[in-house]
């Protein structure tokens, strides 16, 4: 018998795919004022038009030497009315960036589960998060900015402080029990996210007219989110989700363990760090544009490893898919369970990650 | 093929490896024996770049230290003790990875990965049919016996390979059929010019049994090494186990005479 590929088929590709897309326009069509789906799509494609015809003409105006005129012909009228704005201005930058956050936060846990070989692991779980959120309100607080560039300042050190609370966690971790056992590193996560929300509370309190409400940082919110942020989240996914992706057989190696990866030629230590160093970038983007939101990455991973297997090759790609329409199902949750009153989307990925979180640990204690 | 200079291993005061010399040549089956806490695993642990040493660790000519991850893996493979699995890999996917160092994953840069698929599993499907895992292929890894979890890993290393295998105690909590069927694997595969084995043994028997060459090792030092007629003899074994071996051994295996 010739050996199975590990790669995904195109047809089950196809289907995570239609699944996610299917689940894209239940969310923008669903919410406080419901809107068709066909009125919903030809809102959307207008708008896609619209941009379209504004990108080409000006491509064509520079391809014509300055006049315009040539490349008013692809100019689509922008779809105009009530509806269209909710669409266009409200719920799809939201959905995007819900997708994607939810995405890229299930591929950071994903590989961080592979990568330590442990089904626990998550950025919430190991407190990168909140890492990731001290370093955003920090940045607020002490008005740290780059000139030109609105919202990097918070999410440089998001990303700064997701890999210093990485490291230091994972260092402690090594030093009190190399073999990284499970509990071990879970109960220094769980006790470095309580000493970081302590800190944070103090820079809050101290700064509080700057910094928005405290629930945004700890529960998490994509309320207001813009294309801006969704462009970001894309940039971060192309690059850091690519070399994660790139590295699916580095990950499978560490999951059978990582003295056997280091024996079967595998450069422990580069292929660590890079993937600390990509994840921390998913955490800290995230959770710079739309607070901490705990659990997607645990939850995801686990439930995409019921369906495609652990191989990260399977595994990786259909986090991705996965992420997405778990969090876009949570955020339509809690925008529409208690209507008119918006839940925070963390209150949601938590009831149901803490529920998960029991499950797993009871089924790897079991076979353990 | 190997040379092993001055390799100690310090962990803090303690001195576990002090000042091992020896060399293993093509076609040779070191055994590596003590008591325990000698550091036979450690001293194996080391020339597997596995913990930081003094000394040299020389492969064919080459210092091991310097070797790039994947260069080492294509010269020297590991199978470990114990194998503590979390997630469930087929037995095909754990054995398809001994083909890393070879394959496309760590030579991507250098451009030398096109066209390796078919060797890369031709040798998956040797090492399964070696191992006799070709059933269980598709099996998880969860779910398999001691016995078949250890031949699914040597399958991996068998898939690697490597010139030079090492091995921790490779069949130290199998049942007696499985202990039978790795070492005689092993023997088999060392057939092949141009390998050799080293591996770490409880068992005195086994040692003298398939060793070609014995190390005794006793509170990190070499006692004796060289032919296991010379080494395996009372006056190094007694000393070091503080017991009268030769005698306990005919004693146990006397019982099945008759």
């Amino acid at each position: 018998m010739k050996a199975r590929s590990d790669r995904f088929s195109f047809i089950v590709f196809l289907a995570f795919a239609a699944v996610a897309f299917a689940v894209f326009c239940l969310c923008v069509c669903v919410g406080s004022v419901g809107i068709p789906l066909t009125d919903t799509l030809s809102v959307i494609w207008g708008g896609v038009r619209y941009q379209a015809g504004r990108i080409l003409t000006v491509l064509s105006g520079v391809v014509s030497g300055g006049s315009g005129a040539a490349g008013s012909a692809w100019q689509a009228a922008r779809p105009e009315g009530l509806q269209a704005s909710i669409i266009l201005s409200v719920r799809l930058p939201r959905v995007l960036c819900v997708a994607m956050t939810g995405a890229a936060l299930a591929l950071a846990g994903g590989a961080m589960q592979g990568l330590l070989k442990n089904p626990l692991a998550d950025g919430s779980t190991l407190g990168v998060s909140s890492g990731a959120a001290l370093g955003a309100v920090t940045a607020i607080a002490f008005g740290i900015r780059f000139p030109g560039l609105p919202f990097a300042g918070t999410m440089v050190m998001a990303i700064l402080f997701a890999f210093l609370s990485l490291v230091l966690i994972l260092a402690l971790a090594y030093r009190l029990d190399y073999s990284l056992a499970t509990n071990t590193i879970i109960l220094i996560g769980v006790i470095f996210s309580m000493f970081v929300s302590s800190l944070m509370n103090i820079i809050v309190t101290f700064a509080a007219d700057h910094i928005q409400h405290i629930t945004f940082w700890t529960m998490g919110s994509l309320q207001g989110t813009s294309y801006q942020n969704a462009l970001v989240l894309l940039g971060a996914l192309l690059v850091c989700g690519g070399i994660i992706l790139r590295h699916a057989r580095e990950l499978n190696a560490f999951a059978i363990g990582e003295d056997n990866a280091r024996h079967i030629g595998v450069d422990v230590r580069k292929v660590k760090l890079v993937i600390l160093i990509t994840v921390s970038g998913l955490i800290g983007v995230c959770v710079s544009i739309g607070g901490s939101i705990g659990f997607v990455g645990l939850v995801t991973p686990h439930m995409v490893r019921m369906l495609v297997g652990p191989n990260h090759r399977r595994l990786l790609p259909a986090s991705l898919f996965g992420g997405a329409v778990f969090l876009m199902l949570a955020d339509l949750a809690a925008r529409v369970l208690l209507d008119p009153i918006e839940l925070p989307i963390g209150v949601v990925t938590s009831l149901v990650g803490a529920v998960a979180f029991v499950v797993i640990f009871y089924r790897s204690r079991k076979h353990g | 093929m190997l040379h092993v200079e001055d390799l100690t291993v310090r962990y803090g005061d303690l001195t576990i490896v002090d000042h091992l010399n020896f060399a293993v040549e093509e076609g040779q089956w070191l055994m590596i024996v003590g008591p325990n806490g000698a550091g036979k695993s450690t001293a194996l642990n080391a020339i597997a770049q596995g913990t930081a040493y003094t000394g040299r660790v020389m492969f064919e000519g080459g210092e091991m230290k310097k070797k790039k991850s994947s260069d080492r893996a294509r010269c020297v493979g590991v199978l470990m003790q114990n194998h503590f699995v979390e997630y469930a890999f087929s037995v095909e996917e754990v054995a398809a990875l001994g083909r890393y160092a070879h394959s496309a994953g760590a030579r991507r840069n250098t451009g030398k990965g096109a066209g390796r698929g078919g060797e890369d599993s031709r040798a998956v499907e040797d090492a399964l049919a070696l191992t006799g895992m070709i059933s269980q292929r598709r099996q998880s890894i969860l779910t398999l016996s001691g016995g078949e979890l250890q031949r699914t890993f040597l399958a991996q290393v068998f898939a690697q390979d490597p010139k030079l295998l090492l091995l921790d105690e490779p069949t130290n909590h199998l049942d007696l059929v499985y202990q039978k069927q790795v070492f005689e694997l092993i023997g088999k595969w060392l057939q092949t010019p141009g390998r050799a084995v080293i591996s770490v043994v409880h068992d005195l028997s086994l040692a003298k049994a398939y060793g070609t060459k014995i190390l005794l090792m006793n509170h990190g030092r070499e006692v004796a090494c060289g032919p296991a007629a010379e080494v395996l003899v009372p006056e190094h074994l007694d000393p070091v186990y503080q017991m009268d071996v030769g005698g306990w051994m005919r004693q146990m295996l006397g019982q099945w005479n008759g």
